[in-house]
């Protein structure tokens, strides 16, 4: 065979290798670690995967600031528990990446140096007491909503994953909304609190799922791959609807004069989001982008010597057997 | 010289998208002839689409005469459950 025959047949061979892929999407089949993929398939996975790992521990930043000042210890137990979830579930996630062949540390550089994202919602002040209801309500009630979509994601581990990570999660909304319940049900002052805490997440929590159906170029591509089950404004539409009458029936209203009942579609309409404010998020320009990575990568650098300590006592005890053993 | 094979443990997924699931055990002199004993042993009516093997003594057990100690902060801590929180009936979606 010639030189370009050689080519001719290996980029035949590939391209019949990515036909079987997609069909075996097509037919809901779940790809596993050590099968065959398109690097693009790997490298989306591990772009998506560790985002999402990256937002659950940043994720913790703005909640740890309000363990302490918890107005009871019931509060701050569930606090305390909803937290270490978060943590519990970004080790769930970043081990669910590394089977794509990527390590921990990799990943960890990754964020550090901006090079990842995280969900650009934690970017915002925690400012009141009230603000850890609104983040249980909203925050996590936009997550499972897009968590609840990527159980039955393509790749076997994220599902896997996020499965897991659904079943635990259902407290967390539930504590959020018994705060701004309770708030509600106060004085004056923590009704207005209450408001308050609605009305600087709610748009936050709605540009969650993402820009505009028209403005994201990937998402024909991830929904083929079934990296994504639902579109952003899917997702979004479906948010709005389920939390409009939650807020309703404690007495707070949504921050949006356009919001009203679209009988025709059995939905919200809702007013446009400020975009523009996104994206400024995203490239770093929120209230909290620097106060969160520099809270992040100073707790790793803090714990540097924990590391070293217990790998170098690991190391210790091995040779010690070793000796024994001779 | 009798030197008797190290004891395995055979892990198999059954389909993709499910974990690997611990299916039993067995003697090998090394990882490659675990694997192809596994596959004779544990996988004859094509129970499996992949097969982990790991020697037995590599896995760390935790001691059931310990449990107390170990699960017992679990089961006291009640607001790790849904249930815990009071919410109005009405409520829907939570």
């Amino acid at each position: 065979m010639s030189e370009a025959q050689i080519k001719d047949s290996r980029t035949e061979h590939s391209r019949s290798l990515e036909a079987q892929f997609e069909a075996r999407i097509a037919r809901d089949e779940k790809i596993e670690p050590k099968d065959w993929m398109p690097e693009k398939y790997r490298k989306t996975h591990i772009r998506q995967m560790s985002q999402h790992a990256h937002s659950e521990i940043v994720g913790a930043l703005p909640e740890g600031n309000w363990i302490t000042r918890a107005p009871s210890l019931r509060r701050k137990v569930a606090l305390l528990a909803k937290i270490q979830d978060e943590i519990g579930h970004g080790l769930y996630l970043y081990s669910a990446t590394e089977t794509l062949g990527i390590t921990r540390n990799e990943l960890f550089e990754q964020l550090h140096t901006g090079k990842a994202k995280y969900s650009s919602i934690f970017n915002y002040p925690a400012v009141t007491w009230a603000d850890m209801g609104a983040i249980g309500w909203l925050v996590d009630g936009a997550a499972i909503i897009n968590q609840v979509a990527l159980c039955g994601a393509s790749f076997g581990p994220y599902a896997r994953a996020m499965v897991r990570i659904c079943k635990e999660e259902s407290f967390h909304q539930r504590q959020g909304y018994e705060i701004l319940l309770t708030l509600t049900k106060g004085t004056q002052e923590q009704k207005d609190m209450a408001q308050d805490a609605l009305n600087r997440w709610w748009w936050p929590s709605l540009m969650m799922f993402g820009p505009t159906d028209d403005e994201s170029p990937n998402t024909a591509q991830s929904m083929k791959w079934k990296l994504k089950r639902k579109t952003n404004d899917e997702l979004r539409q479906q948010f709005v609807d389920q939390t409009v009458p939650q807020a309703e029936l404690i007495g707070l209203t949504i921050p949006d004069s356009d919001l009203k009942w679209n009988e025709t579609k059995k939905g919200y309409n809702f007013g446009d989001i400020n975009w523009d404010e996104f994206w400024q998020v995203v490239k770093g320009h929120g209230p909290c982008n620097k106060e969160r990575m520099k809270a992040r990568i100073s707790a790793w650098n803090k714990g540097q010597w924990v590391r070293d300590a217990a790998m170098a006592h690991a190391e210790k005890q091995q040779s010690k057997n070793l000796n024994k053993a001779v | 010289m009798k030197k008797e094979w190290p004891l395995w443990e055979v892990f198999v997924r059954s389909k993709n998208g499910l974990e690997h699931r611990h299916f039993g055990s067995l003697h090998a002199a090394d990882a490659k002839m675990a694997l192809e004993n596994a596959r004779d042993v544990y996988t004859r009516r094509n129970e499996g689409v992949s097969i982990w093997v790991v020697e037995s003594k590599h896995i760390t057990a935790s001691n059931p005469e310990n449990n107390g100690e170990l699960f017992e902060p679990a089961q006291n801590k009640v607001y790790r459950h849904p249930t815990f929180y009071d919410l109005p009936d009405e409520i829907k979606h939570m």
